[in-house]
């Protein structure tokens, strides 16, 4: 069994990313403006050819980019596969650095079915009160140490001065904590993956590299070899002990399963949780009344991650010559379905760009559409809600010190999707 | 006290009733088989799919176009099809009966 990498699935920005134009804003909050802004880069393409054509690594990808475009290749699977070789429907490909399939999202239909029959119970357990509970437990540490000066992790700056790194004291640090308890395992293991970085699927330098990832195989292989000897009642003994039309599954297949798990929640969440705030620390009316009209936190969760769109785009390969949006398509050439784009699409929301969050019909795609939707949804919103809840119910005023933006480059277009540094100062209210 | 009768994909039946919200929430509420209401009810996910009973249809009345557009790329939609999150319970579909698309 090869096992030379993986980038993960959903979740992987842009290798151009790095290229990407940069800003650092190391100002104070009075001249620290658009912090939260998230633009939409792909609005006059989505208006004018419907499509964006960029190169990757000499396999082109059309991206398609409005959203009832988007919804209809998503349904087709059929004619967009999702089984190609492994690490070719993601983008930036990772078909050069890995030859494990990714479960199930790396298979079509009737293979496709048994996988995401087996796992789609375990990944709706975050839909229960006692799960939602242990996340809420989570989330209300991580604001009792930020708000509570004496055991900030900043110990040696004055009470007044405490800041928060959001992408790595207070994202990765939520994201691994929340994942220990969708894979059912002890809170101690989520150090582990903190101090893997937030790049521990790929290199700093090199998102293409394929021997920083060997660090998440070998993790998965050790974890999977403890669940033999010893069985518990964590994601990998489920595994060991399941079956997929009569068969058991193979370690590969388990590791499929895992490396899923952990690439596709990881920079998703992490950029979610660190643009909320982001967005709230140039909106405290929209903290406010969360606050005072809890019952519109649903509808506003929906709509920041629409506004977000943590994950830019998916890709497909075609099956035959066909077409998208009106162009023509080749026999095995790649599309992508940009979700980003897909949810400005100005035919569809009314004033696209604006966060509202009392948005009562929002058919966004955040979270992919069709047979390969996101696995994890169930998770991240359960996280999602119960992190902006407690944000709102707990702090006043979220102030903005510094921001390094994460900016991917998609051909012509750029696209902010993040930050790797967001410094903020959280003020608990009185 | 609004009435909705929901048959379940494995042939139960589910007699629930509420007195506001949407007929996802009710649904939620009374633990129906195959209803999820993964997006909370903004018409974003299609797990709340029913069939309204041939002879309720006129009660709920159409889904609006964005409701539409997502029928359009979900399985197994008939003449009747509601996403139930879209649908509020109110006197006038009171005593109407639903089957659940999805197990």
């Amino acid at each position: 069994m090869q096992t030379k990498n993986s980038d993960g699935g959903c979740g992987t920005p842009s290798h151009q990313q790095f290229e990407g134009e940069k800003s650092k804003c190391p100002m104070s909050e009075h001249v620290m403006g658009n912090v939260s802004q998230l633009d939409d880069p792909f609005t006059a393409l989505r208006q004018g050819d419907g499509v964006l054509d960029i190169d990757d690594q000499g396999d082109p990808v059309k991206m398609v980019l409005g959203l009832k475009d988007v919804r209809k290749a998503a349904h087709s699977w059929q004619l967009f596969q999702s089984g190609a070789i492994p690490g070719r429907i993601v983008v930036p490909s990772e078909v050069a650095i890995r030859d494990v399939r990714q479960l199930p999202f790396e298979l079509d239909p009737p293979a496709h079915k048994g996988f995401r029959g087996l796992l789609e119970p375990w990944f709706k357990r975050p839909a229960g009160k006692a799960y939602q509970d242990k996340l809420t437990d989570i989330v209300s540490i991580m604001f009792d140490s930020i708000l509570d000066n004496h055991t900030a992790i900043n110990k040696r700056s004055s009470p007044e001065m405490v800041t928060h790194d959001a992408v790595k004291d207070i994202a990765l640090v939520l994201q691994s904590r929340a994942l220990t308890v969708l894979i059912n395992v002890p809170m101690t293991e989520a150090q582990t993956w903190i101090n893997w970085g937030t790049h521990v699927f790929r290199s700093d330098d090199n998102p293409l590299d394929a021997s920083k990832a060997n660090v998440l195989y070998d993790y998965l292989d050790e974890q999977i070899a403890h669940a033999k000897k010893a069985p518990g009642e964590d994601i990998y003994t489920e595994l060991l002990h399941a079956e997929v039309e009569g068969k058991a599954l193979t370690e590969e297949e388990i590791k499929g399963i895992m490396i899923l798990t952990f690439a596709g929640g990881r920079d998703t969440v992490i950029n979610a949780l660190t643009n909320s705030l982001a967005y709230f620390s140039e909106n405290p009316d929209a903290l406010n009344f969360i606050n005072e009209h809890p019952e519109n936190l649903n509808s506003a969760v929906e709509e920041l991650l629409r506004y977000f769109s943590p994950l830019t785009h998916m890709g497909r390969v075609a099956t035959k010559d066909t077409q998208v949006a009106g162009h023509d398509v080749a026999y095995d050439s790649r599309i992508s379905l940009c979700w980003a784009s897909a949810n400005r699409d100005e035919s569809v929301f009314e004033s696209p760009n604006e966060v509202n969050l009392t948005r009562k019909a929002n058919p966004h795609v955040a979270f992919g559409f069709g047979i390969h939707n996101c696995l994890g949804a169930t998770h991240a919103r359960a996280l999602l809600r119960i992190w902006v809840g407690q944000l709102a119910e707990r702090v006043a005023r979220v102030e903005v010190v510094e921001a390094d933006e994460n900016t991917e480059q998609w051909g012509e277009v750029a696209r902010k999707v993040g930050f790797h540094k967001l410094l903020v100062r959280l003020h608990k209210r009185a | 006290m609004i009435k909705v009768t929901f048959n379940t994909a494995d042939g139960e039946q589910i007699v629930a009733e509420g007195t506001g919200g949407s007929m996802m929430e009710l649904a939620l509420e009374n633990n129906v088989p195959g209803i999820d209401g993964d997006c909370g009810g903004v018409c974003s996910c299609a797990t709340c799919h029913v069939h309204i009973a041939q002879d309720d249809f006129a009660k709920v009345g159409e889904p609006n176009d964005i409701e539409k557009d997502m029928l359009e790329l979900t399985n197994d939609v008939s003449g009747t099809s509601r996403l139930c999150c879209q649908v509020p319970l109110s006197e006038d579909i009171d005593g109407i009966s639903v089957t659940v698309v999805r197990d």
